[in-house]
């Protein structure tokens, strides 16, 4: 076994670890809370899930970034894996939110800004895996989607800013920006922080493992094309070939 | 790896010959006469057949008579439910409105010419925002009216407000969408793909739009200095974007 595999090998069990410690913190160790009791435990999957989608949409916007000057498609494959990982920690907050919402509020779902926002988010995000799938030129589905990216996450802070001015019931923010006289008792943030150290740890591995199988798909197009073009000898025999690859966008690509 | 870091050296090649073909050279024309240039051939180009903005402007007042069928249009209703709906049309109008912009650029491979002439890319796309920001601005110009009298709301009294709140709306569709229709030009079921990327990109302009509008259309009117500045806000942000961005997406 290589250094990486053994490397990754302790990450994986260190987060099922870690996993185990928060399960354990979030039932027998954090209080019970005074008006809500054992339903608001679902808090620290649901906050730290969406803390962790959050990061997940960060790095995608770096990793496009860092394409559009580098150009070397192992940024592009990073934020892809980032984003399908961080899609899939929305669609943990998408589902935990409801459930506390149920008994708590008396409904599933309200159009709250900060619900819509997410519920935006969780849909940018789709279009942005969706999108990767309809263009079929390797360079332009990269440029696309980085670019993609980068305006995706430009939203956050606009998602961000409707909840202080179009102010609907989503309970207030407890740790940032938290009014006097309302915040989290010590060891509830505890917990909700050690929580948030177990989905990151989650997601560093569900990303790498991603990261992965984008490299080795990368490598198969990047074979299957060389076996190609080897098998066609000259470009100009192959009229259906070329009738369906895309002409470059100025036509010269 | 090996085979990553070649493809990685491919893809550098083309884009570096094409940069530094497009930026800006000591004999290349000023961004704004550049800017200016594409924008009078965009509104040449439609002028000569308009259909751009008449196919535009009757979807547009399709979709706000459909509306009409969902709710009872009287004034109080209208006032509540109408600057939703009358943005809705304005997005969807600009989102099919945007299509073509870059896309009837591909049958005789203009955009080639136009990457050719002596002219920043960012002119480029400035010039063609422009073009779109004018063809969606017509069109709201005849739909507000005929929404007026359509759903009893008046809106000559707080008209500049009206007309501020859609400037500044129509800048936040246009800025994202000249982006992201330039970038699926190429895709496949394009035709879906833009509404797809560009719809909740919109969604703060449609929120802050909407609330300015409510606001404006109130009894007694009242001014959305929020909303207008989240407007503004997000319109600076997206053409800060956009301007950053659009250099990488011409090189090919």
């Amino acid at each position: 076994m290589s250094p990486n595999r053994i490397l990754w090998l302790v990450v994986k069990l260190i987060a099922a670890l870690w996993m185990a410690a928060a399960g354990y913190a979030i039932f027998f160790v954090a209080p019970d809370e005074s008006t809500m009791h054992a339903i608001q435990r679902i808090f620290y999957i649901h906050v730290s899930s969406a803390w962790t989608a959050g990061v997940a949409f960060f790095l995608v916007a770096v990793g496009g970034v860092l394409y559009l000057i580098k150009r070397d498609p192992r940024y592009d494959w990073a934020g892809l894996s980032a984003a399908e990982t961080g899609f899939v920690f929305t669609t943990v907050v998408l589902v935990t939110g409801p459930i506390w919402a149920k008994p708590i509020w008396g409904i599933w779902w309200t159009w709250d800004p900060r619900l819509t926002s997410t519920f935006v988010l969780w849909l940018m995000y789709a279009a942005y895996l969706l999108l990767g799938t309809l263009v079929d030129d390797k360079q332009r589905r990269s440029v696309l989607r980085s670019v993609y990216g980068i305006f995706a996450f430009i939203n956050v802070p606009l998602v961000f800013m409707t909840i202080r001015w179009w102010r609907g019931q989503h309970p207030s923010p407890v740790i940032a920006g938290a009014q006097p006289g309302s915040g989290l008792d010590p060891t509830m943030k505890a917990v909700l922080f050690l929580t948030w150290g177990a989905t990151l740890c989650l997601f560093a591995v569900l990303m790498r493992s991603r990261y992965r199988l984008e490299v080795i798909r990368g490598e198969t197009e990047e074979l299957r094309q060389l076996a190609e073009d080897s098998a066609v000898a000259p470009a100009s025999n192959r009229p259906f070939v070329s009738a369906v690859t895309p002409t470059g966008f100025a036509g010269r690509g | 790896m090996a085979s990553n870091s070649q493809s990685a050296s491919d893809a550098r090649v083309p884009s570096a010959s094409s940069t530094s073909f497009t930026s800006s050279s000591p004999g290349s024309l000023p961004l704004l006469t550049g800017l200016w240039a594409v924008f009078a051939k965009e509104v040449r180009t439609e002028l000569r057949t308009r259909e751009l903005l008449v196919t535009t402007a009757v979807f547009a007042l399709t979709i706000v008579f459909m509306f009409s069928f969902s709710f009872d249009p009287t004034s109080e209703e209208s006032r509540r439910i109408g600057p939703g709906l009358l943005w809705i049309a304005f997005l969807f109008a600009g989102t099919l409105m945007l299509e073509p912009a870059f896309l009837r650029e591909q049958s005789n491979d203009t955009l080639a010419a136009l990457r050719l002439a002596p002219i920043a890319p960012t002119a480029i796309l400035l010039g063609k925002m422009l073009a779109n920001f004018l063809f969606l601005s017509i069109t709201e110009a005849l739909l507000v009216p005929v929404f007026a009298v359509f759903y009893n709301v008046s809106v000559a009294s707080v008209l500049p407000g009206i007309i501020l709140v859609c400037l500044l709306g129509t800048l936040g569709i246009v800025i994202p969408g000249t982006i992201f229709s330039a970038v699926t030009a190429h895709a496949r079921m394009r035709e879906l793909l833009l509404p797809l990327l560009l719809l909740p990109i919109f969604t703060p302009i449609l929120i802050a739009a909407t609330e300015a509008t409510a606001a404006l259309l109130s009894d007694p009117p009242e001014w959305p200095a929020m909303a207008l500045r989240l407007l503004a806000g997000a319109d600076i942000i997206f053409l800060t974007a956009a301007v950053f961005l659009f250099d990488s997406l011409l090189e090919e």
